[in-house]
């Protein structure tokens, strides 16, 4: 008897697009608000970003309740951290973190796709992107989700991110000011929101520098 | 990229329960032989598995919306065998503790399993005799994780779950899939109602709607499901919980219209028909 089919599946993609951008002395993470499944739309303000810590902040699109799941493992390994340590989570120890949580459960993955940005020990941005089994990199700006086949090129485009043959190697981070950066993100969004049904309603933008941490919100197209 | 996902409430793969069902097969193990067949008997162990499959009776749609003085839900009483109707009383709306209403809809019996293990969360959270009481908030965190750790054994709670509720003036609305998908919003639906009843919400919902204007439009919702649901029963209840408590309605009917041209002497003019 050949062995029986399940008949449903524990994945679902609910949508969404993430993007993070490094700058000399801030980080910026944004993720639209909106939440689908099939070609329906649950709802349109839902965050993808969550703190991780003082200085690291993880935006993730793909299957939300892996997602939630991923953001309370984090938070509470972060917890147990911070008794341990006095101390919180540096960014690229988070990332390393995030790399191996995923892997983890490299047999039976989160569905996430995760950008994770913030500040280094130095003060400078940096952003670490991933795909769902846990492999990183440091890279000075990414995009994630469904829509960041659109965001990528775009963004190669204007960030003209060094090559990675160069040598001495090249910093990646973009000389761009903070407001310039934002005013990139936001423009990223509204054209990713033109072509990808499940990018949409609003944007979500995380600023993170040395005077802290803000948010703000764009809209966008809600169609 | 989509992933469909096949589990939408009462609507399965397979057209119905017409199929045979598959008993397990049972024969003696014979230890001086190797069967030359495939894996009966001896593999006998590897051949059923315990988890589920598919529902068998199923609730469909329950719609639940935030109005001025708290929540207001309905579903309508129906619990379907695959195409057949075969109950027409079944409560799909609940209380759970003080604060907080659950409606359901999928399978009936991991309904009655989830109000069980809600009873025990209940119970020990009056049994601390602290003056505190879950709030909605968390009865919809606690569902999350049920669902979401169901979905890891490959064996969910066959669910869609609306819960809602008022705790301290803060009026709670979420929702929660069978693997585990949950968000809260002004409006929320399950199954059928996503695709029936959230465009009229969106578009007709408003901040601080009254008690009336809020069943009004949960009507208009129900009846939109009963004229193109094929697994809505005309029986419904509305249920209202605010910071005072919860009152569920007595079953009642929509009333319905049928009076279209379109319908009178259907076959004028048809080829064959009388006139």
């Amino acid at each position: 008897m050949p062995k029986e089919q399940a008949n449903w599946s524990p994945y679902d993609n609910n949508g969404g697009t993430c993007v993070a951008i490094a700058g000399a002395d801030y980080c910026v993470i944004a993720a639209d608000t909106r939440m689908s499944t099939g070609y329906s739309i649950l709802t349109r303000d839902y965050s993808k970003i969550c703190k991780l810590a003082d200085k690291s902040v993880m935006a993730s699109s793909g299957f939300q309740a892996d997602v939630k799941a991923l953001q309370k493992v984090l938070a509470s390994r972060h917890l147990i951290y911070q008794h341990q340590h006095n101390k919180q989570m540096s960014c690229p120890a988070m990332a390393q973190l995030l790399s191996n949580t995923l892997y983890y459960k490299r047999f039976f993955p989160y569905y996430a796709f995760n950008v994770l940005g913030g500040l280094d020990s130095e003060g400078k941005g940096c952003v670490f992107t991933y795909d769902a089994v846990g492999s990183y990199e440091r890279v000075g700006y990414s995009a994630q989700g469904s829509g960041a086949t659109l965001i990528t090129p775009f963004l190669d485009n204007q960030l003209k991110s060094p090559s990675p043959l160069l040598l001495p190697a090249k910093d990646a981070v973009t000389p761009l000011s903070e407001t310039e950066a934002i005013d990139l993100v936001k423009t990223c969004f509204s054209s990713a929101t033109e072509r990808d049904i499940y990018t949409g309603d609003k944007v979500e933008i995380v600023v993170l520098n040395a005077d802290g941490i803000r948010r703000e919100y764009e809209e966008l197209r809600r169609d | 990229m989509v992933v469909e996902s096949h589990e939408t409430d009462g609507e399965f793969a397979g057209g119905g329960l017409g199929h045979t069902s598959r008993s397990p097969i049972v024969t003696p193990v014979f230890t001086d032989m190797v069967s030359s067949q495939t894996e009966s008997g001896l593999l006998s162990s590897e051949g059923e598995s315990q988890r589920t499959q598919y529902p068998y009776v199923t609730g469909t749609s329950v719609i639940g919306i935030k109005y001025k003085d708290g929540i207001l839900m309905a579903a309508d009483m129906g619990g379907s065998y695959g195409s057949t109707i075969r109950y027409k009383s079944v409560e799909r709306l609940k209380q759970v503790g003080k604060h907080s209403l659950l409606g359901a809809s999928g399978e009936i019996s991991d309904f009655q399993e989830i109000l069980r293990y809600l009873d025990e969360l209940i119970l020990h959270d009056n049994m601390w005799d602290d003056g505190n009481s879950l709030g909605p908030k968390e009865v919809h965190n606690y569902l999350t994780r049920m669902m979401y750790n169901r979905r890891n054994k490959f064996d969910p709670l066959w669910n869609s779950l609306v819960l809602g509720g008022v705790k301290n003036g803060h009026k709670y609305l979420g929702s929660v899939s069978m693997i585990g998908v949950h968000f809260e919003d002004n409006h929320v639906a399950t199954g059928f109602g996503n695709h029936l009843a959230r465009p009229i919400l969106r578009e007709e919902w408003k901040e601080d709607l009254s008690f009336e204007e809020g069943v009004k439009l949960l009507e208009k919702c129900m009846r939109n499901l009963l004229y193109r649901d094929r697994s809505a029963v005309n029986k419904l209840q509305i249920a209202k919980i605010t910071e005072d408590g919860l009152t569920i309605s007595q079953p009642y009917s929509l009333k319905t219209f049928w009076n279209f041209g379109a319908f009178q002497n259907p076959t004028v003019g048809a080829e064959g028909s009388c006139c």
